[in-house]
């Protein structure tokens, strides 16, 4: 005997202030399979999913429906507390009545109410034909791919291989340390960045469990969480490597806007990463050097704060004047981003050395111009209120960090998501900063948005620790809602297989019958196949034809009779 | 084999995240929490920026699965008492305040809440409404157990009362409770103790405390909260109305050589994030923004100034105040502030409501921590992270750091910090970095 639970949550006032709550538990407790409705203030709490458990024993439930929020976040909360009160996790349906009720519907109350009631009466529909399932377990192989050799990545391989973890670190060009090859000193620390890369690359050069890829790129990569195959590619040959996890350090690149502030036009207008070159051999051709913040971002088009740039400028500004104290630096900015305590302090610094800061606004950008021998910089300062002319004979644009070329070819490679910009895009912004959707698959630093040397490092860190979770564990759980093929309705025409984008589907033989097979591993649930099959071959467990065709009737019985 | 252990202190988002990593690497984790409930902070926010998540409902989940998680214990209303020995055999003694409440019979049915006589400010509404003397801090706490407060109990503090004894069916409640020490033998330990408010009344020319309608950014954090004490209703505290205008001043105590020289890192977004939730609320109210730097360095953070300025008409004004003053009796503000720019001019504007970002500046904690952990502060009191290949290291080997305890960073840093923590305690202990 079907007997369903139905919770409804107020979610505070979230979703009751538009949804009647009492109203949808009383309509709930009159469709068929329904012998327990109620509500919760917060049915993710801990006593809400206390009384849940409870009403499950109590009432001998064998199928649970809450009708709260997102999925997304919420559904492994909602699984785990059925699991604990003994009924398969897979018994659980759960109906966003919040996403798709109360938030959207906030100003008609009455009509968030009905269609909450539909979705509800939905979800039921569905609950009554759940099945339990069971996941599947895979083995997890005990090591690492990091693409890219920068400093996130140098970081994710140090931090992987002081855990024991053998890892594969792969880099397009020829040497190890990335933009930072280029720089100095890295502030506001001021940490001389040679040793600080020549101490991360002797750790990896060391280790019997490293393995360094130069010249080298990802060509393929199939598989999944646990059991990738990573074919990293040179000019001389390709390697299949098998590995766990993956994570992706690519980094970003200077934007170099040429012809705009006259650079590629005046040999004396260079970007930041060139005057990190001339610092570094401590030799200045210059004695007035004008910074240009913000020179390509903040502006439409390529709207973003780039973050270290401003941060550069300080700590270059203040390099020049310890090279040169009679050396002058004037910083055209349009907010100086110095969080935090070390950037403001040297930000309160390079003031107090004689910096000269002058605040420009985006419609008033410095205009950059040749006379005689010399470069001008004529700005508006917004504080004097008036147009200055400065003079130059070195013009620094503080250029953004922008996403390279081939990220396009990595994200396809990797079926990984990028921003409008071109950056990778993370799992959540704000609580999986290192994380993809995809399982397994890891970012770190610049790849993700530009960051600073310390972030990069900790990022990179963060990655090898998420990284690391499941290759220690030595296995990983996976998720049952799969495709699942019916052999005998199968004609092996393979529209499934070119429409899977996880390469999940194979046609093989069977004891001479061919038919579409799915790997359970790889299949993520999305569906694209059964969509795609003429047969009805394929179902989704879970997401039956059977299953949302009840959740139709279901609607169209609740319009046409209504919902008292 | 036992299980290596590694005790957390703080359970805020960072704590949170680094005793979830940790415990999923296979450590167990004992997580040393002062109050009541985990989810510090996050937990008073009502979204967050820049995409308006609802902080509550992605912070819950994460408590929870801390809380249920087998490698984790959970330690609040609790505090360091003191640690002995060094990396990696820490001796972690944890005191666990009594609560007056047996926890394992505690159902939080309320009953006690509802009969106790006693009103105290309540600390998660940032003073805003009352909880009583026995109390369960907001509704989605965890551990979901009640609390007495031992400071404002009448049968503890007067040995007369005692009603909520009375009330409890599951004769949970007991004075005669004391204090408990833990003792752990860890290999590690995390710093994840968070950040305090600057009390912004010890800077009277703000007006925070002497006029009824300035008030903190962590109040109308609350007051646009939901499950708030105005149930998100956007209300000034003088006559309850509704604000027709609204102002907040960033860098309250910070960036200031008098009192906090750094940047807290989060205020300008965070106002920006209240500015369209207050819009949203209240979408006549006209809002501006007092700041020096409008510093939005993240993802998608210069698109969520824009849209503030550009969909929701927020004002940003580049200057600060030169006086603030009551008007109107007891409501309203009366601000004087100069235009930038030799064009500048002097204003003078009747703001309904006024909004301090004030500095975000190291628990007070941190003091005793440094002494009982032998751990450096920096000049500024959080702790210091000398090395940089080591961002989250402190300077005491085996003794890390993560969020706002060694900085001001935002709560995505926070959470990369932490998963960062995992991963040093694990080259720590695994790696034979342990000679």
């Amino acid at each position: 005997m079907i007997r369903i639970g139905v919770f409804i949550c107020h979610c505070g006032h979230n979703i009751a202030s538009a949804v009647d709550v009492e109203k949808v538990v009383e309509f709930a407790k009159t469709l068929p399979g329904v012998v327990h409705a109620g509500h919760n203030l917060y049915s993710c709490s801990q006593e809400g999913l206390s009384s849940i458990k409870k009403s499950i024993e109590e009432n001998e439930l064998n199928r649970v429906v809450v009708a709260a929020c997102t999925p997304r976040t919420h559904e492994p909360l909602f699984r785990r507390a059925c699991e604990q009160a003994g009924i398969n996790k897979y018994l659980f349906e759960f109906v966003n009545i919040r996403e798709h009720c109360s938030w959207i519907h906030s100003k008609e109350p009455e009509a968030a109410t009905e269609k909450a009631k539909k979705l509800v009466a939905m979800g039921v529909a569905k609950a009554a034909l759940l099945e339990p399932q069971e996941e599947g377990e895979s083995k997890v192989i005990p090591r690492a791919v990091v693409i890219g050799a920068g400093i996130s990545g140098l970081a994710a391989t140090a931090s992987l291989l002081g855990q024991g973890i053998e890892t594969h670190l792969i880099e397009k060009s020829d040497r190890m340390g990335g933009l930072l090859k280029d720089v100095a000193i890295i502030g506001p620390e001021g940490t001389d960045s040679k040793s600080l890369i020549e101490a991360f690359m002797s750790d990896i050069r060391t280790s019997p469990k490293a393995h360094v890829h130069l010249n080298s790129r990802i060509k393929e990569l199939k598989g999944f969480i646990g059991n990738f195959e990573v074919t990293i590619g040179n000019e001389a040959e390709d390697l299949k490597v098998e590995a766990g996890a993956i994570i992706v350090a690519t980094g970003a690149c200077e934007l170099r806007p040429e012809g705009e502030y006259g650079l590629c036009e005046h040999p004396q207008v260079i970007t930041q990463l060139e005057l990190e070159k001339m610092l570094s051999k401590s030799e200045l051709t210059a004695k007035n050097f004008v910074i240009i913040n913000c020179a390509g971002s903040r502006q439409p088009g390529r709207e973003y704060c780039s973050r270290i740039c401003c941060n550069a400028s300080l700590k270059n500004s203040l390099r020049i004047l310890d090279l040169d104290p009679d050396a002058s630096v004037t910083i055209l900015h349009r907010d100086v981003m110095s969080c935090g305590t070390a950037a403001e302090a040297l930000y309160m610094n390079a003031s107090d050395k004689g910096v000269r800061f002058v605040r420009y606004s985006l419609e008033q950008p410095p205009q950059v111009r040749a006379e005689g021998d010399g470069l001008f910089v004529e700005v508006f300062d917004e504080t004097l209120d008036e147009k200055i002319d400065l003079d130059a004979d070195m013009v620094v644009l503080a250029t953004p960090l922008v996403s390279p070329d081939d990220s396009v070819e990595t994200s396809k490679l990797l079926k990984v998501p990028r921003d409008k910009y071109g950056f990778f895009l993370e799992a959540h912004v704000k609580l999986r900063p290192v994380e993809f959707a995809t399982d397994g698959v890891f970012v770190c630093g610049s790849a993700r948005w530009p960051v600073s040397a310390r972030e990069c490092i900790w990022q990179g860190q963060a990655a090898a620790a998420k990284a690391s979770i499941p290759i220690s564990e030595g296995k990983v759980r996976i998720e049952a809602i799969t495709a699942e093929v019916n052999p005998d309705k199968c004609v092996a025409c393979g529209n499934c297989v070119l429409a899977c984008p996880y390469d999940a589907i194979e046609i093989t033989d069977r004891d001479g019958i061919r038919a579409a097979e799915v790997n359970e591993a790889q299949c993520k649930g999305c569906g694209t196949c059964v969509a795609a099959c003429h047969n009805d071959a394929i179902q989704q467990k879970g997401f039956s034809s059977r299953q949302l065709g009840a959740m139709i009737d279901a609607l169209v019985r609740a319009t046409t009779e209504g919902t008292q | 084999m036992d299980k290596k252990k590694v005790v957390v202190v703080g359970g805020g988002i960072a704590g949170i995240q680094a005793s979830l990593d940790l415990a999923d690497r296979g450590y167990e984790v004992h997580v040393v929490e002062k109050s009541p409930s985990i989810g510090g902070h996050m937990a008073q926010l009502d979204k967050t920026f820049p995409t308006n998540d609802c902080s509550m409902c992605i912070l819950s989940p994460k408590m929870i699965s801390c809380a249920d998680h087998e490698n984790v214990v959970l330690h609040t209303y609790s505090e360091l008492d003191g640690v002995d020995g060094a990396f990696p055999d820490f001796k972690v003694r944890i005191r666990e305040k009594a609560r007056f409440i047996d926890t394992s019979r505690c159902t939080a049915c309320g009953d006690c809440i509802a009969k106790c006589p006693v009103k105290v400010t309540s600390e998660f509404e940032e003073g805003l409404s009352n909880r009583k003397a026995v109390y369960i801090p907001f509704p989605q706490a965890v551990p979901r157990k009640a609390t007495i407060d031992k400071d404002h109990c009448r049968m503890i503090t007067q040995k007369k009362c005692g009603v909520c004894k009375k009330a409890c069916q599951a004769e949970a409640v007991d004075f005669d409770q004391e204090d408990s020490m833990v003792e752990i033998d860890a290999s590690a330990v995390v710093l994840a103790n968070g950040f305090d408010l600057m009390d912004a009344t010890s800077m009277p020319e703000y007006g925070l405390g002497i006029c009824k309608d300035v008030i903190t950014s962590l109040q109308l954090e609350r007051i646009l909260s939901a499950s708030g004490p105005t149930n998100g209703r956007l209300q000034r505290p003088s006559d309850e109305k509704e604000p027709r205008n609204l102002g907040f001043i960033q860098c309250v105590g910070s960036r200031d050589s008098n009192t906090r020289s750094y940047c807290s890192s989060v205020c300008c977004m965070y106002a920006t994030k209240e500015s369209i939730l207050a819009r949203e609320h209240a979408p006549e109210v006209d809002i501006a923004i007092f700041y020096m730097d409008m510093r939005a360095t993240g993802k998608g953070f210069q698109e969520f100034v824009s849209r503030a300025r550009d969909t929701y008409g927020v004002r940003y004004i580049r200057s600060r105040p030169a006086k603030i003053q009551p008007v109107n009796g007891d409501s309203g503000v009366l601000m004087n502030y100069e235009t930038r720019g030799l064009a500048g001019e002097s204003k003078t504007e009747e703001f309904d409501m006024l909004v301090l970002c004030p500095a975000l500046v190291p628990s007070p904690d941190n003091v005793l921590l440094s002494q009982m952990l032998h751990v450096e502060l920096d000049g500024e009191g959080f702790f210091e992270t000398p090395d940089l290949a080591h961002p989250v290291d402190t300077t005491a080997r085996g003794i890390l750091v993560c969020g706002f305890a060694s900085g001001p960073i935002d709560i995505p840093d926070s959470v990369s910090q932490a998963s960062a923590v995992a991963a040093r305690v694990a080259e720590l202990i695994e790696g034979g970095e342990d000679s």
